[in-house]
């Protein structure tokens, strides 16, 4: 009997793209190639993670990213338990170590965590034994949209290497910037941010990032753009003027695309505020990958959750 | 390591066509009737005797499916190492249709319960046979048994058995190797 060995993540948990190699970006989309076929399948569903028992604690407001890593859990028939902060004790002043430890007693292998502060998941990775994965903590990395985003080039684009990408928006705010920055530069992709100067991090050159203010230049010298949500809800002061000022500035839409002398790929991690940072008409027209960014979240998630749990041996 | 040859060539080409014959015997026009070859090795002998019975006996419109077996494999986590995956090529679906699941070595029956389990994802069989090439005797984990065997083999422990297809090694043969 002759069989194929493959290669193994060279972590032991997803806390960031920082801490991953190019191997292991290559490994996840190829078995996540595999992933979306079982996904399109009449019955979706593979018995691989059987007896593995995943938590989903969610100590942030999520709708897609909860609902793509259950989905993808239960497609790999693990069991799953579900936390939100909102319905627990930790509004009754239990530490996230507590809590944790508390529902890791009850025999969990793996643990999908998101959590409003920078670093949680890898405070837990040392202080608990079982197989972390960073849903999104705070305004740092989010590696798993990260992923699906360059899965989605690869898919549009056949190759991300040799792409120039620009991350259109509240790049201050957001960790699916800072994940996306590691994850394209790691495959050879070109990246600049473009947004308002406040919403762009001070020595974020240092990464080996471009920064464009000018919108239309960014949007000439790319092949895909990443349009981020302007994200009110981590704003405590105001970094832009109004909404409409900058829906004018920032804002993608029809007109400033079919000006361009190129077709460009348009991309949206969600959620959408519809005609801030991206009109309805580019985001459901054939520009737009968007859709297929969910799709392949979901394939993408089951590659992660099935190479780590590969490596809880029995 | 030693190697001793079970079959060659000409043998090889001798047993698939008896191989065709049987399968014609039992399912004559093939009109309800699909061919699952397990990747990865599988599909090799799946291919070959598709072919063989379109081109030498006149059978129309075979159809034949890849079928990958690896996230249904019941040792998940338990290898030292883990198996890579292949793809699964399957345009239409089994239900109420006559499977031939196609293997190349029946060892333990273990890859065949995981094949049983997948091909469910594509529907409910009326009926599913397997076909072996090489059929290792008194080494079944399983009771799984096949219907249509090229050869049957007594095998000890520590010897393989290695199915080399021309379209992928060069040659066509079958080695009974020994780790010393």
């Amino acid at each position: 009997m002759i069989k194929n060995e493959m290669k193994s993540l060279s972590v032991q948990n997803l806390l960031g793209i920082k801490h991953l190699k190019k191997e292991d970006l290559d490994l996840i989309f190829e078995t996540a190639d595999h992933f979306k076929e079982v996904i399109n399948r009449p019955i979706k569903k593979v018995p691989s993670l059987r007896d593995i028992t995943i938590a989903n604690l969610f100590f942030e407001n999520s709708t897609r990213t909860k609902l793509s890593f259950e989905l993808a859990e239960k497609r790999l028939s693990a069991d799953i338990v579900n936390f939100s902060a909102g319905q627990s004790s930790v509004k009754k002043g239990e530490t996230l170590i507590d809590t944790v430890n508390n529902i890791l007693s009850m025999k969990v292998d793996i643990v999908v965590m998101r959590h409003p502060n920078v670093g949680a998941g890898v405070f837990l990775s040392k202080h608990v034994d079982a197989k972390i994965i960073n849903a999104g903590d705070g305004t740092h990395e989010h590696p798993t949209q990260a992923l699906l985003d360059s899965y989605s080039i690869r898919e549009k684009l056949g190759d991300v290497a040799g792409k120039k990408v620009v991350i259109v928006g509240d790049v201050l705010h957001s960790r699916v910037a800072l994940s996306n920055i590691f994850a394209l530069q790691l495959q050879g992709a070109e990246v600049k941010v473009c947004g308002p100067t406040t919403l762009i991090p001070k020595h974020i050159e240092s990464l080996g990032v471009k920064v464009e203010t000018n919108l239309r230049k960014a949007l000439d010298w790319c092949d895909v753009a990443n349009v981020l949500r302007v994200q009110h809800e981590r704003m405590d002061v105001k970094y832009f003027p109004s909404t409409r000022e900058y829906t004018q500035l920032f804002g993608i839409n029809k007109e400033i695309l079919n000006s361009l002398n190129k077709e460009i790929v348009v991309m949206h991690p969600g959620p959408i505020n519809r005609g801030v940072e991206i009109t309805s008409d580019v985001a459901d027209s054939d520009q737009s990958i968007i859709l297929n960014q969910v799709e392949n979240g979901v394939a993408v998630r089951m590659a992660c959750i099935y190479l780590l749990a590969e490596q809880i041996k029995r | 390591m030693s190697d001793k040859i079970l079959l060659n060539s000409k043998e090889i080409k001798i047993i698939l066509h008896r191989l065709a014959c049987q399968l014609i015997e039992n399912h004559s026009d093939f009109s309800n009737t699909v061919l699952l070859g397990i990747q990865p090795r599988g599909t090799f002998l799946a291919q070959r005797l598709a072919k063989l019975l379109e081109e030498e006996y006149k059978v129309q419109n075979i159809e034949l499916g890849l079928l990958d077996i690896t996230f249904f494999r019941d040792d998940f986590r338990r290898r030292d190492a883990p198996l890579e995956a292949n793809t699964t090529h399957i345009d239409f679906i089994i239900e109420d249709k006559n499977v031939v699941i196609i293997d190349d070595v029946l060892f333990s029956g273990r890859s065949i319960n995981a094949a049983l389990t997948a091909m469910q994802s594509y529907g409910r069989p009326k009926q599913t046979e397997l076909l072996c090439l090489i059929d290792r005797r008194f080494s079944r984990h399983l009771p799984i048994q096949p219907d249509y065997r090229g050869r049957q083999v007594d095998v000890i422990n520590n010897e393989r058995v290695a199915v080399l297809w021309e379209e992928n090694d060069g040659k066509d043969a079958i080695y009974l190797t020994t780790n010393d």
